[in-house]
């Protein structure tokens, strides 16, 4: 068993089961003894990884940031090793209905917003700080609605946006907050019908999830992620799950693109007790 | 290359008319991408990024780098979908081509769907597509094609006979539904033409059984007597693992048999809807025939050596057999009051030599089928000779 490689990843839906018994069995076809653990919530993963029950994380971008802040705290290191080609320049939108006069963020001062999870990077946190980096403090300048669906998922689970967007398109609520790939599938699937709704605000580019260890990459590690970045899509045993997976290739992790989730959970401490609670458990 | 969206956004299909430029693209070109629909930066963006192709702003458009490996043309053909082209239908179709139409590209990784009959020899013929085609527009509406309610009376014993006949009739021909049916599961899609030949085969029998069942409850309550010699005859066709085997028994020999007897009661029907009944569904099992000598004589001209598998596949089946009654006693008294036409003893006498005649043209079908698959008359002589009794 201690040569095995463990991955934690978060279930925050069935198919994840079948994505990582692919990569297991892909993995050991070419010889990496590798093996996963489920957690129902990524704060759970993060603390499993410094108490290394895990050695590589599959994290979202705040898991990443927890798990760089409580390093920083402990005297460890974390690096991010790889992520997936679909992880890297996303953006966040503000959206509102298209007959609404609210032409500018300001116009958004004494409305409604809504937003996603409470926990998610990308259709609550980084669209919120935006808006405050504007000069609008959420709840104050403006009143937030919570879709606060699977916390702890970090808002991998797509229901808390669609949500959020049926609530503008029924005008329960004035503008909504989404990641720009919801909105061309929103757009796609009818939840926001063509022509009913108008960006207002489109964030910077920010990445999302990566592959996290702690300290220096072993022999394993290093072999763990020359296989993820030597994946092809064009290869049939892997093909189906990158497609579950949403990536076409693996590319080398960077860290470069976590500066405005960074500045939006500064802004409203977010994850200061948590990460300081495992800092004191795990220093 | 460049592409000229207009006003049409993402979320109106434009993504078709990017997708359809870059499969134009040549390799290490760019696609330049304009359009003024007001979400296009945000879409085309999201898009892009999602199908691993790289996109960047220029000069108020977009230019798109399509993924490394993009487009599906490198995916293998399952074949050819005209079966008359060289190598539309392969000796051996991966499993993996799946349910894919026959010739089509197929993606790699596609599942295995296990079917078992997949090799050419066992089940191909290029006669399959014809008497597909033939079988399809010889379809007839049991609602209109029989008489149904023309106006006839028969003696009790007669009628009586009608319906123990049918009801002998729709075992039989639920077998026949049956086993095409098992063997369509099993059978490899690639070979289209003979699928779709066995599923109109097992719907001329559904229509058989239906016309049968309303034959024989048109004066009576209830069908006739069921035996188990009969269901064991039956039992060892049905269980036939093997298709040409199957095949063999069940359309050569089997259907080959019923054929004569259809024929025969047509001639000696008392009514015109049992005379209509018969008829149809002898036409129907010509074709069956047809097909099984059909595949059969192209599978021996490949593997002459079939032949002995065929031969002692008749000795098995007539050893199982050995110690069952064969044809039900009631269906030869039944066929016999049927030819005679009425009890009297003259009449009962002429019955009889015809039912005697009835088998000997059986006897002699099954020996000329077996020629036309290159038997020696001895050998079909003594094959058809070990025949069930049950006739089918």
């Amino acid at each position: 068993m201690s040569d095995t490689l463990v991955l934690g990843a978060v279930a925050y839906d069935p198919k994840v089961v079948t994505i990582w018994d692919g990569f297991k069995a892909w993995f050991e076809q070419r010889g990496l003894p590798f093996d996963y653990v489920l957690f129902s919530n990524y704060e759970r993963q993060v603390q499993a990884q410094f108490e290394a029950v895990i050695d590589v994380a599959w994290n979202s971008p705040l898991a990443w940031l927890q798990t760089e802040r409580i390093a920083a705290a402990t005297g460890h290191h974390a690096q991010a090793i790889a992520m997936r080609d679909s992880d890297q320049d996303l953006t966040s939108i503000v959206v509102v209905r298209a007959d609404s006069n609210i032409t500018a963020i300001e116009g958004l001062r004494g409305r409604r917003v809504a937003v996603g999870a409470s926990d998610s990077p990308q259709a609550t946190l980084i669209p919120l700080g935006h808006l405050a980096a504007a000069g609008l403090e959420p709840g104050t300048a403006f009143e937030v609605l919570v879709f606060d669906r699977l916390p702890g998922k970090h808002g991998d689970h797509i229901g808390g946006e669609r949500d959020a967007v049926r609530a503008l398109v029924r005008g329960d609520a004035d503008a909504a907050c989404l990641i720009d790939s919801n909105h061309l599938l929103f757009s796609q699937d009818g939840t926001l019908p063509a022509g009913a709704a108008r960006v207002l605000a489109r964030t910077a580019p920010y990445d999302h999830c990566n592959v996290t260890i702690l300290g220096e990459a072993t022999a394993r590690m290093h072999r763990f992620r020359e296989l993820l970045l030597g994946m092809r899509y064009a290869d049939p045993d892997v093909r189906a799950l990158l497609d579950l997976e949403g990536l076409k290739e693996w590319r080398p992790g960077r860290t470069s693109g976590y500066a405005p989730l960074a500045a939006a959970v500064d802004r409203f401490g977010t994850i200061e007790s948590f990460v300081a609670g495992v800092a004191a458990r795990c220093g | 290359m460049r592409i000229d969206l207009g006003d049409l956004g993402f979320d109106e299909g434009g993504h078709l008319l990017v997708k359809r430029a870059l499969r134009g693209l040549s390799a290490g070109a760019e696609l330049e991408v304009r359009g003024t629909s007001p979400d296009l930066d945000l879409h085309l963006g999201t898009w892009c990024r999602a199908q691993g192709h790289r996109v960047r702003a220029a000069a108020g458009a977009w230019s798109v780098a399509p993924a490394a490996g993009h487009g599906r043309h490198e995916d293998a053909r399952a074949g050819h979908a005209d079966a008359s082209r060289p190598g539309a239908v392969v000796e051996r179709p991966p499993a993996t081509w799946g349910l894919a139409a026959r010739g089509a590209r197929v993606e790699p990784g596609s599942p295995d769907f296990g079917f078992t009959l997949a090799c050419r020899i066992e089940v191909w013929s290029d006669d399959a597509a014809r008497l597909y085609a033939q079988a399809v527009a010889a379809q007839w509406d049991p609602a209109t094609a029989i008489p149904w309610s023309a106006p006839f009376e028969l003696p009790d014993d007669v009628e009586d006979a009608v319906v123990q006949v049918m009801t002998y009739l729709i075992e039989n021909e639920t077998a026949a539904l049956v086993i095409p049916s098992r063997f369509i599961a099993r059978l490899h899609p690639h070979f289209r033409e003979v699928m779709q030949l066995l599923a109109v085969q097992a719907a001329d029998e559904a229509r058989h059984i239906e016309v049968f069942t309303r034959r024989a409850l048109l004066k009576r309550a209830e069908p006739g007597l069921s035996t188990a010699g009969g269901q064991a005859s039956l039992l060892t066709l049905v269980q036939e693992p093997d298709f040409p085997i199957a095949s063999f028994l069940l359309s050569v020999l089997g259907e080959g048999t019923f054929l004569i007897l259809l024929r025969f009661l047509e001639a000696h029907a008392p009514d015109p809807v049992t005379a209509a009944v018969a008829r149809l569904a002898a036409q129907d099992e010509a074709r069956h025939v047809a097909f099984g000598l059909a595949h059969l004589r192209r599978h021996l001209a490949e593997d002459p050596g079939f032949r002995a598998r065929l031969a002692s596949a008749v000795r098995r089946r007539h050893d199982a057999l050995r110690h069952t009654a064969g044809l039900n006693a009631e269906v030869f008294d039944a066929l016999q009051l049927l030819a005679s036409g009425s009890d009297a003893p003259a009449a009962l006498r002429q019955g009889h030599r015809q039912v005697q005649a009835l088998l000997g043209d059986m006897d002699t079908a099954r020996q000329n089928n077996l020629e036309r698959l290159g038997f020696t008359p001895e050998e079909a002589a003594d094959l058809s000779s070990l025949h069930t009794r049950n006739f089918m």
